[in-house]
C-alpha cells in the first residue's frame, strides 16, 4: 500500500484485500446456485394424491362417429393436474397426459372440421384448468430480468403443450370467434393477464402471442383488453415488475384521428414507462411505439418530447444513451414546424448531454451532427440553437478528458461555424463576458437569500419577543 | 404566469426598510423558476422564507396563484412543494385563510407520480384540521367531491384518503353525500381506486356512526373482500381489524366472520399472508370467544400453509398469539393446539420459516413456565441451535434472555457453545458480525468464568479477522466486555493480548491494537492507559507504514484527555511534534489536528 493513501483508504483496502479470502458468496456465485430453480403452482401443492390416468385409444384409430366423443374425453382427461415439484410421483400418468396433449395438438392442426360447436366448452375448460393457477411467491422479490435467472415453471412439459394447443385452436381456420366468445370472455382475459406475473420467459412469450391472437379475433374484447393493460401498467410502479409485453401491433391498428383514449395511453403510460428500471430490455420496442404514435399524429411531438425531457435520467448514463437514441429516432420523423416548438428545451438538454463527463453520453449526443436531416433542421434554426449549444461546446473543446470527444466537438464547432460565422464570432468574443455575468448573477442570488434568511430570523425574534411581552404582561397583571 | 406581472425590477431595487414588501415578487418567482432544477428545488424548499418576505396578503394574492400554475414541473420539485404547503397556514394569515392553500394542493393531488400525490394528500389532511367547520363545508368538501369525480384515476385515489378527515365535522346532509361518494369509489372501474378505497375503509369506518358502519361499511367490506383482484382483497383484511373493533360480538359473528373465514382460505397466498401478518390485531379485535372457535383453527391452517411465505408470517406471530390469549387458558391452548404445529415447523424445509420461528419461539417459555419449557421447548431450542441455517441459530442465541429468566441459561450452555463457536467461524462475515453483537449479552448471562474458559479466545480471534467490519466490531465488543467485567479483568486477560499485536508483521493488525486502545482506554482508566497503553502507542509512532503513524496521531488525540499533564507534555507532545513533520501529508494532518485539539501547541 502506498504510504500516502488517504485515511479512508486503509479501511477499504482492508476489505477488498480480504474479500478474496472471505467465503461470503458474491452475487455471481449466488446466481449460479439459483439457476436451477423452478416453481410449481401454488394452489396445487395442497391437493391430495391424483387419480391415475388410463390411456384412451388413439384418435386416428377411432371411427369418425366416435372421434368427437373421444376428443372430448381426452380433453377432460387433460384437465387433471400433476405435481411436477415431485419429480418421481405419477410418472406413468404424467407421460399419458403428455402424449395425449401432443395428440390433441396434432389433431386440431392437421384435421379440418374437428372444432365443432359442442367442443368449445371442453376445450376452454381444459385450457383454463391447466394454465390458470395462482402463481407462488417469487423467490426473488427484486427480480431483475436483465441480471437474474428467472424461476422456471415446473409443470412446463404439460403447460407448454397446452399453450401450443391453445394457439393452434385460435389459429385454426375452423375457429369461430362468435361461438368462442361465450367462453373466452372478460373474466378469461383477466385471468390470462394475471399470468404475466410469471417469471418464466417461455410462458411470457406464449402469453404474448395468445393475447395478440385474442385481440385480433375478438373485436368485442379489444376495449376491455386495452383497459386492463392500462391498469396493469398504471398500477405496477415499473420498478419491480418486468413489463408484460408490448402493444406495438395494437397501436398500429389505431384508426385516425387518434381517440383521446389512445393519446392518454401514450402520455400517461408509455412516456412514464421510460422511468422503468429494466428499460434496457424493452426500450427499442417502446421507442418504436412512440415513433408510431408520432407518425400517426405529428401534433403529439411537442408533448412527447417535453415528457421525455421531464423524465430525463439524472444518474443512469446507460439510460441517457437510450433516451438520446429515442430522441434521434423522433427527430428523424419530425416536421420542421414541430421542431421549432421544442428546439429550445430540447437543445438545452442536448447541450447538457454533450458536456457529460461520461464519454458515451457525450458521444451519442454529438453523433446527432452526423445525421443529415437533423443537420438541416439545425441549420434552418441556427440563430436559436447556436447560442444554446455554444457555451458547452466551447468549454468541453478545451476541458473534456476524452480525446475522441474533443475531436468530435471540434468537428461540430466547425460545422456550426460554417452555418453562421458571424454569430459564431460574436459568441466567441462575448464568451468571457457571459461567464462573468453568470458569476455576478450567482453572487446576487446568494446575497438575496442571505437577506431573506436575515429577515426570517428577525421575524422569528420579533415573534418571540412579542410572546415574551405577552407573557410578562400576563404575569404582571396576575401579580397585581 | 400569474403573479409575475409587471414587477420586473432587479434585485438591486430592494429597499432596506425591512417592511413586508421588501422584495419584489418577480425576483422571488425568478428563483422559483430558475432553469437549474437544483436551484429551483432549493428555492421551493425555502418557500416559507419567501412567503415571509412577501407577507400574508401578497402570499395569498400573488405567490399562491403562481404556485397553482407550476404543476408542470419535475416531480422532485412538486414533492417539495406539496410538503411545504402543509405547513403554510400561518404564512397565509392563519386558519381563516387556510382554504387559500387548497387550489395548488388540489392540482398536486392529481399528478401522475404517486409520491407527490401522497404528499399532497398528507398536506391536505393536515390543513383540513385547520379549517373552521364553515370553511370545511364551503371549500374543503367541494374539493373532495371534485377529486372523487375526477376523470383520471389519480384524483379519485387521492379522494379516498380525504373522506375520513372531513366527515366528523360535516353536517348530516353533507355526511350522507360523503358516504355516497365513498361507496361509489369502492366499486370503481379501476383496481387502483378500489385499492385506495379498501386501504382507507377501516379509517373511514372509525369516524362513521355505528348504524352506518353496519348498514354501509360492512357490505362494502364484503364486496372488496371478494374483489376479482387479490391486491384489493388483501387490503380488505386490514380493514377487517378496524371494523371489528367497532362491532359487538354478535354482530362480528354474523357480519364479519363469514368474510374473514373466506380470506383464510383464499386461493391467493397474498391474502392468506395478510391474514397471518395481521393475526395479532385480528385476535385482539375479535375477542377471546371468536379467537378460540375460529381463529385458532385458522392459525393452525396458516402454520401448515402450502406457501412458505404464509407459514413464515404465521410463525412470526406465535409468541404474540400466546400473549394475547386469556391468562387462565393460555397454557392449555398453546400446549394442545399450537405446539404440535410448532414442532413440525422446527424441521420445515424453508429456512425463512425456521428462522421466523426461531426469532419468537423463546418467548413462549415465559408463557408456558419452567416445567413445560424444559420438557417441550428445550428440545426444540436445541434442535434449532443445530440447524443448518446460521440465521436460525443466530435468532435463538439472540433471544436467550427470555429463557434465561425462566430456566436459566445453564441448561443450554452445553449445546450453546458448539453453536456459538460454529457461528463465530462462519464463512459469511455478516453472520460473524451478528454473533459478535450478542457477545456482551452472552457474557453477562454465562458469567466471567465460563466466558474466560470458552469464549475469550474467540473474542481475541475476531481481532485478526480478515474483514475490517469484524475487527471493528470485535474492538467494540472488548469495550463492552470491560464495562461488564471490570478493569482488573481487562488488565489481566485482554490488555496484554491486545498489546502484543503491536509487533505483528501485518500492519492491519498493528492498527487493530490502536483501535482497541481507542476503545478501551476510557473504560480502563488513567492508570492502565498511562502505564501500559501509552508506551506502546508512542513506540508505534516510528512505524514504517504511514497508515499506522497517522492512526497513532488519532489515538493520541483520543486518549489524551485521559492522561495527566506530565505525560501529555513530556511524552505525547514531542511525539506529535515529530509526526507533525512527517513526510506523509495525512500523518502531518492528523498530528497537527491532535496538537490543536489537545492544546499542545
Amino acid at each position: 500500500m502506498s504510504s500516502s493513501s488517504p485515511p479512508a483508504g486503509a479501511a477499504s483496502a482492508a476489505i477488498s484485500a480480504s474479500e478474496k479470502v472471505d467465503g461470503f458468496t458474491r452475487k455471481s456465485v449466488r446466481k449460479a446456485q439459483r439457476q436451477k430453480r423452478s416453481q410449481g403452482s401454488s394452489q396445487f401443492r395442497s391437493q391430495g394424491s391424483q387419480a391415475e390416468l388410463h390411456p384412451l385409444p388413439q384418435l386416428k384409430d377411432a371411427t369418425s362417429n366416435e372421434q368427437q366423443d373421444l376428443f372430448c374425453q381426452k380433453l377432460q382427461q387433460c384437465c387433471i393436474l400433476f405435481d411436477f415439484m415431485d419429480s418421481v410421483s405419477d410418472l406413468k400418468s404424467k407421460e399419458i397426459k403428455r402424449a395425449t396433449l401432443n395428440e390433441l395438438v396434432e389433431y386440431v392442426s392437421t384435421n379440418r372440421g374437428v372444432i365443432v360447436e359442442s367442443a368449445y366448452s371442453d376445450i376452454v375448460k381444459m385450457i383454463s384448468a391447466n394454465i390458470f393457477r395462482t402463481l407462488p411467491p417469487s423467490d426473488n422479490p427484486d427480480f431483475d430480468p436483465e441480471e437474474d435467472e428467472p424461476t422456471l415453471e415446473a409443470s412446463w412439459p404439460h403447460i407448454q403443450l397446452v399453450y401450443e394447443f391453445f394457439l393452434r385452436f385460435l389459429e385454426s381456420p375452423d375457429f369461430q370467434p362468435s361461438i368462442a366468445k361465450r367462453y373466452i370472455d372478460q373474466k378469461f382475459v383477466q385471468q390470462l393477464l394475471e399470468l404475466f406475473d410469471s417469471e418464466d420467459p417461455r410462458e411470457r412469450d406464449f402469453l404474448k402471442t395468445v393475447l395478440h391472437r385474442i385481440y385480433g379475433k375478438f373485436l368485442g374484447l379489444r376495449a376491455f383488453i386495452r383497459k386492463q393493460i392500462n391498469n396493469i401498467f398504471l398500477s405496477s410502479n415499473y420498478l419491480t415488475l418486468p413489463l408484460p409485453f408490448f402493444p406495438s401491433s395494437i397501436i398500429n391498428g389505431f384508426a385516425l384521428p387518434l381517440k383521446a383514449e389512445h393519446k392518454q395511453f401514450l402520455m400517461k403510460v408509455l412516456i412514464p414507462m421510460h422511468t422503468a428500471k429494466g428499460l434496457a430490455l424493452f426500450h427499442a420496442q417502446l421507442a418504436y411505439c412512440v415513433v408510431q404514435f408520432l407518425e400517426k399524429d405529428t401534433t403529439l411531438t411537442e408533448p412527447v418530447i417535453r415528457g421525455l425531457l421531464k423524465f430525463w435520467p439524472k444518474t443512469c448514463s446507460q439510460k441517457e444513451v437510450m433516451f438520446l437514441g429515442e430522441i434521434e429516432e423522433i427527430l428523424d420523423v419530425i416536421e420542421p414546424t414541430q421542431f421549432k416548438k421544442i428546439e429550445e428545451p430540447l437543445f438545452k438538454q442536448i447541450s447538457k448531454c454533450v458536456s457529460s463527463s461520461h464519454f458515451q453520453v457525450a458521444e451519442r449526443a454529438l453523433y446527432f451532427w452526423n445525421n443529415e436531416y437533423i443537420l438541416s433542421l439545425i441549420e434552418e434554426n441556427i440563430d436559436k440553437i447556436l447560442p444554446i449549444m455554444f457555451a458547452s461546446l466551447y468549454k468541453i473543446s478545451k476541458e473534456h478528458w476524452n480525446p475522441t470527444i474533443v475531436a468530435l466537438v471540434y468537428n461540430v464547432l466547425k460545422t456550426l461555424m460554417e452555418m453562421n460565422g458571424k454569430l459564431f464570432d460574436d459568441l466567441t468574443s462575448s464568451y468571457k463576458a457571459e461567464r462573468q455575468r453568470e458569476k455576478k448573477k450567482e453572487l446576487e442570488r446568494e446575497e438575496l437569500w442571505k437577506k431573506l434568511e436575515e429577515l426570517k430570523l428577525k421575524k422569528a425574534l420579533e415573534k418571540q419577543n412579542s410572546a415574551y411581552n405577552m407573557h410578562s404582561i400576563l404575569s404582571n397583571t396576575s401579580a397585581e | 404566469m400569474a403573479g409575475a406581472s409587471g414587477l420586473g425590477t432587479g434585485p438591486g431595487a430592494a429597499g432596506g426598510d425591512g417592511d413586508d414588501s421588501l422584495y419584489p415578487i418577480a425576483v422571488l418567482i425568478d428563483e422559483l423558476r430558475n432553469e437549474d432544477v437544483q436551484l429551483r428545488l432549493n428555492s421551493i424548499k425555502k418557500l416559507s422564507t419567501i412567503a415571509l418576505a412577501l407577507g400574508v396578503e401578497r402570499t395569498r394574492s400573488e405567490l399562491l396563484p403562481f404556485l397553482t400554475d407550476t404543476i408542470y414541473d419535475e416531480d422532485e420539485v412538486l414533492l417539495a412543494l406539496a410538503e411545504q404547503l402543509g405547513n403554510f397556514t400561518g404564512l397565509v394569515g392563519g386558519p381563516d385563510f387556510a382554504h387559500c392553500l387548497l387550489p395548488p394542493l388540489e392540482n398536486l393531488a392529481t399528478v401522475e407520480e404517486t409520491v407527490v400525490r401522497d404528499k399532497a394528500v398528507e398536506s391536505l389532511r393536515q390543513i383540513s384540521q385547520e379549517h373552521t367547520p364553515v370553511a370545511l363545508e364551503a371549500y374543503f368538501v367541494p374539493l373532495v367531491k371534485r377529486l372523487a369525480s375526477g376523470d383520471w384515476f389519480t384524483s379519485r385515489t387521492s379522494a379516498c384518503s380525504l373522506f375520513s378527515v372531513c366527515y366528523p365535522r360535516a353536517s348530516n346532509a353533507v355526511k350522507a353525500e360523503i358516504r355516497q361518494q365513498f361507496r361509489s369509489l369502492c366499486s370503481d372501474d379501476t383496481p387502483m381506486v378500489r385499492r385506495a378505497a379498501a386501504s382507507k375503509l377501516g379509517e373511514f369506518a372509525k369516524v362513521l356512526e355505528l348504524d352506518s358502519v353496519k348498514s354501509e361499511i360492512v357490505p362494502l367490506f364484503t364486496n372488496l373482500a371478494s374483489d376479482e383482484q387479490d391486491s384489493v382483497r388483501l387490503l380488505a383484511v386490514e380493514a377487517c381489524v378496524s371494523i371489528a373493533q367497532l362491532l359487538s360480538q354478535d354482530d362480528l359473528e354474523t357480519l364479519v366472520m363469514p368474510t374473514l373465514r373466506q380470506a383464510v382460505e383464499d386461493k391467493s397466498w397474498r391474502v392468506r399472508y395478510m391474514v397471518a401478518d395481521k393475526f395479532s390485531e385480528l385476535q385482539k379485535a375479535m375477542g377471546p370467544k371468536i379467537t378460540l372457535n375460529d381463529l385458532i383453527p385458522a392459525f393452525q391452517n396458516l402454520l401448515k400453509d402450502c406457501e412458505a411465505e404464509v407459514r413464515a408470517a404465521a410463525a412470526h406471530k406465535v409468541k404474540e398469539l400466546g400473549e394475547n390469549l386469556p391468562i387462565e387458558d393460555r397454557e392449555t391452548i398453546i400446549m394442545n393446539q399450537i405446539l404440535p404445529y410448532i414442532k413440525e415447523l422446527v424441521s420445515d424445509t424453508n429456512p425463512h420459516v425456521k428462522s421466523a420461528l426461531a426469532s419468537v419461539i423463546m418467548g413462549l417459555s415465559t408463557i408456558l413456565g419452567k416445567e413445560n419449557t424444559i420438557e417441550h421447548l428445550l428440545p426444540l431450542f436445541l434442535a434449532q441451535l443445530k440447524d443448518e441455517c446460521p440465521e436460525v441459530r443466530l435468532n435463538i442465541i439472540s433471544n436467550l434472555d427470555c429463557v434465561n429468566e425462566v430456566i436459566g441459561i445453564r441448561q443450554l450452555s452445553q449445546s450453546l457453545l458448539p453453536a456459538i463457536v460454529e457461528l463465530a467461524e462462519d464463512a459469511k462475515w455478516r453472520v460473524r458480525l451478528a454473533i459478535i453483537e450478542y457477545m456482551p449479552l452472552l457474557a453477562g448471562q454465562l458469567g466471567v468464568e465460563f466466558f474466560d474458559e470458552k469464549l475469550n479466545s474467540l473474542c481475541m480471534a475476531w481481532l485478526v479477522d480478515h474483514v475490517y467490519a469484524i475487527r471493528e466490531a470485535a474492538t467494540n465488543n472488548l469495550m463492552k466486555l470491560v464495562q461488564k467485567f471490570g478493569t482488573e479483568w481487562a488488565q489481566n486477560t485482554i490488555v496484554p493480548k491486545v498489546l502484543v499485536m503491536a509487533n505483528d508483521p501485518n500492519y492491519l493488525h498493528r492498527m487493530t491494537t490502536l483501535f482497541c486502545i481507542n476503545a478501551l482506554s476510557e473504560a480502563c482508566g488513567q492508570e492502565i492507559t498511562t502505564k501500559q497503553m501509552l508506551p506502546i502507542v508512542l513506540k508505534m509512532a516510528g512505524d514504517q507504514v504511514a497508515n499506522v503513524r497517522f492512526n497513532v496521531a488519532k489515538s493520541l488525540q483520543k486518549i489524551g484527555p485521559i492522561l495527566d499533564t506530565n505525560a501529555l507534555q513530556g511524552e505525547v507532545k514531542p511525539v506529535l511534534q515529530k509526526l507533525g513533520q512527517d513526510e506523509d501529508m495525512d500523518v502531518k494532518y492528523f498530528a497537527q489536528e491532535a496538537i490543536s485539539v489537545l492544546a499542545l501547541a
